[in-house]
């Protein structure tokens, strides 16, 4: 049994120096063989992992990671949970996945900080306003709690917003109550510590190099740590998924691209709701610690090196200082990049593929985080039943082919 | 901030002079082509860590298309040509040592292909 993070277990903690704290979860030697190998160990790789085996039963699971866990794009997003998109196949499993986090802290017994503060995205054209009534009256027959606010509303809600543009007035928003944002690390160590307790494997510095067939079907990956031996392969790793189709070989319709993030200094707390302002590509919230976290747009052009355009970070700050006067004053202490990858119709990719046994989770571009744990949850129900369950059923590779496209990029509700 | 030099103008500028126009020597599939050739060319690409081959125009210049080759890994980009060329061209192909040295006496010494 591990040990647990109580009151008490944190008392003896402060009065030995925080010296005896084990490891959250263990660092084993691989096996020669594994009945499920996970490639990728951040959020979406983790929560496959995990669902594996508290849905399914399946604890004969390898999660690899060529560097170290949650250090991609699971540790470099702005952490925003929400899930008031338009089409229905989006909304099911974004739902999903929101309603997870709500229990997550309780089911993983892991503080994951998961803080239902409410998502605002602001209408700062008529064409928005139009968009986001369309996608409260969708929301409304999805069964998923939003509704359009006036711009009183939202002054109430953000005292420190400022309404009257003059470029982009808001002129209201579409409200999410129950959405919110979780501590991103927490959510990739609560998910490996509970995969640990349940015998995986979770190697790190592990690089797959290579995948292995025979006729037609998946049996094991080439890593930096020898060969190992697999019934299935998920392969769950964000922004390079093309080179691992490519070692697997297929063709993905996905470009990697680089989207940034900032925080300012630390202040007083300000502002205790999330804010998406997508016609100006900002969105803003204040992290526990009191930093605005602000996350901007994504590069024009492929780019695999974690560092975005200078002027897309002046681009959002520009804009965001507009809505929000007071962050002319601000400093801004840190800013990073993360690749993300972006598919034609920017939904993700939760399908199988042409090798047999090898399932690919790919594709959430620049809103992967929220998705984690349903995310999870429909990959593990593919690799356990060798097929898509409703989940994931509608966001297979071929609607590339059928021209059957999960239009959220188009449909307002997203930023991207 | 890349920096590009239009093979049209002859101008070097940085990149928020140009729009990005994604990648490059495309084949395009004409009418009767069969689902798979019109899928790989739609959305399939190959998206590499190394160089990659794009089109880009001089959006606040001359307004004209163009071709790059830049590496995804570094930044850095290896040559422009003109966009009437249907084949990647081999001496761009692969990306040439580093040479640090040679960028930091002459930030913006990349010359046109």
């Amino acid at each position: 049994m591990r040990m647990s993070h109580s009151a008490l277990a944190l008392v003896r903690g402060a009065l030995t120096g925080h010296t005896g704290w084990p490891r959250t979860w263990d660092s084993p030697l691989p096996r020669d063989r594994y009945k499920v190998i996970v490639v990728g160990a951040g959020g979406h790789g983790l929560a496959t992992a995990y669902y594996l085996g508290r849905n399914h039963g399946i604890t004969d699971v390898a999660v690899l990671e060529k560097g170290w866990l949650g250090g991609g794009n699971t540790g470099r997003n702005t952490t925003i949970i929400r899930s008031n998109y338009l089409q229905d196949a989006s909304s099911a499993i974004y739902e999903k996945s929101r309603a997870l986090y709500e229990g997550l802290s309780q089911e993983l017994n892991y503080n994951v900080m998961f803080s239902p503060r409410g998502v605002m995205m602001l209408a700062q054209t008529e064409h928005e306003v139009r968009g986001y009534l369309r996608t409260a009256r969708a929301n409304y027959l999805q069964g998923v709690e939003t509704r359009f606010i006036t711009p009183e509303e939202v002054q109430k809600r953000v005292p420190i917003i400022r309404l009257d543009g003059p470029r982009y007035p808001v002129l209201g928003a579409l409200w999410q109550p129950r959405a919110g944002t979780a501590r991103h690390d927490a959510v990739a160590w609560g998910y490996a510590r509970a995969c640990s307790a349940m015998g995986m494997h979770i190697l790190e510095n592990c690089e797959v190099t290579g995948v292995r067939s025979d006729a037609g079907r998946v049996s094991g990956v080439e890593t930096t740590r020898g060969a190992i031996g697999c019934e299935r392969l998920a392969i769950v790793v964000a922004g390079h998924s093309g080179r691992l189709a490519q070692m697997a070989g297929f063709r993905l319709p996905v470009e990697s691209v680089t989207l940034q993030a900032l925080v300012s200094e630390p202040v007083k707390p300000c502002m205790d709701v999330v804010v998406m302002a997508n016609t100006v590509h900002g969105y803003l919230s204040q992290s526990d610690k009191g930093e605005m976290v602000i996350g901007g747009g994504a590069d024009g052009f492929n780019n695999f090196t974690q560092r975005g355009s200078w002027h897309h970070i002046e681009e959002t700050v520009r804009a965001l200082v507009e809505t929000f006067p007071m962050l002319s004053r601000l400093k801004m202490l840190r800013q990073w990049g993360g690749v993300v990858d972006m598919t034609g119709d920017r939904s993700p990719i939760l399908s199988p593929t042409p090798l047999g046994g090898c399932y690919i989770n790919c594709g959430w571009g620049t809103g992967g985080f929220k998705a984690i744990p349903g995310s999870g949850w429909a990959m593990a129900e593919m690799v356990a039943n060798e097929a898509p369950g409703p989940l994931a059923a509608p966001f297979g590779l071929e609607r590339f082919r059928e021209g059957r496209f999960i239009d959220e990029s188009v449909a307002a509700g997203v930023a991207h | 901030m890349l920096m590009l030099t239009c093979p049209c103008c002859g101008v070097s500028a940085e990149e928020t002079e140009f729009a990005p126009g994604g990648a490059a020597h495309l084949r395009r599939a004409g009418p009767g082509t069969p689902d798979d050739a019109f899928e790989a060319y739609m959305f399939q690409r190959d998206n590499p860590r190394g160089v990659h081959f794009e089109r880009w125009r001089h959006a606040y210049g001359c307004g004209k298309w163009f071709l790059a080759a830049r590496c995804t890994r570094t930044l850095r980009v290896l040559g422009t040509y003109s966009a009437r060329t249907t084949e990647p061209p081999a001496d761009l192909a692969a990306e040439p040592p580093v040479d640090l040295a040679a960028d930091l006496r002459a930030p913006a010494a990349e010359a046109p292909a």
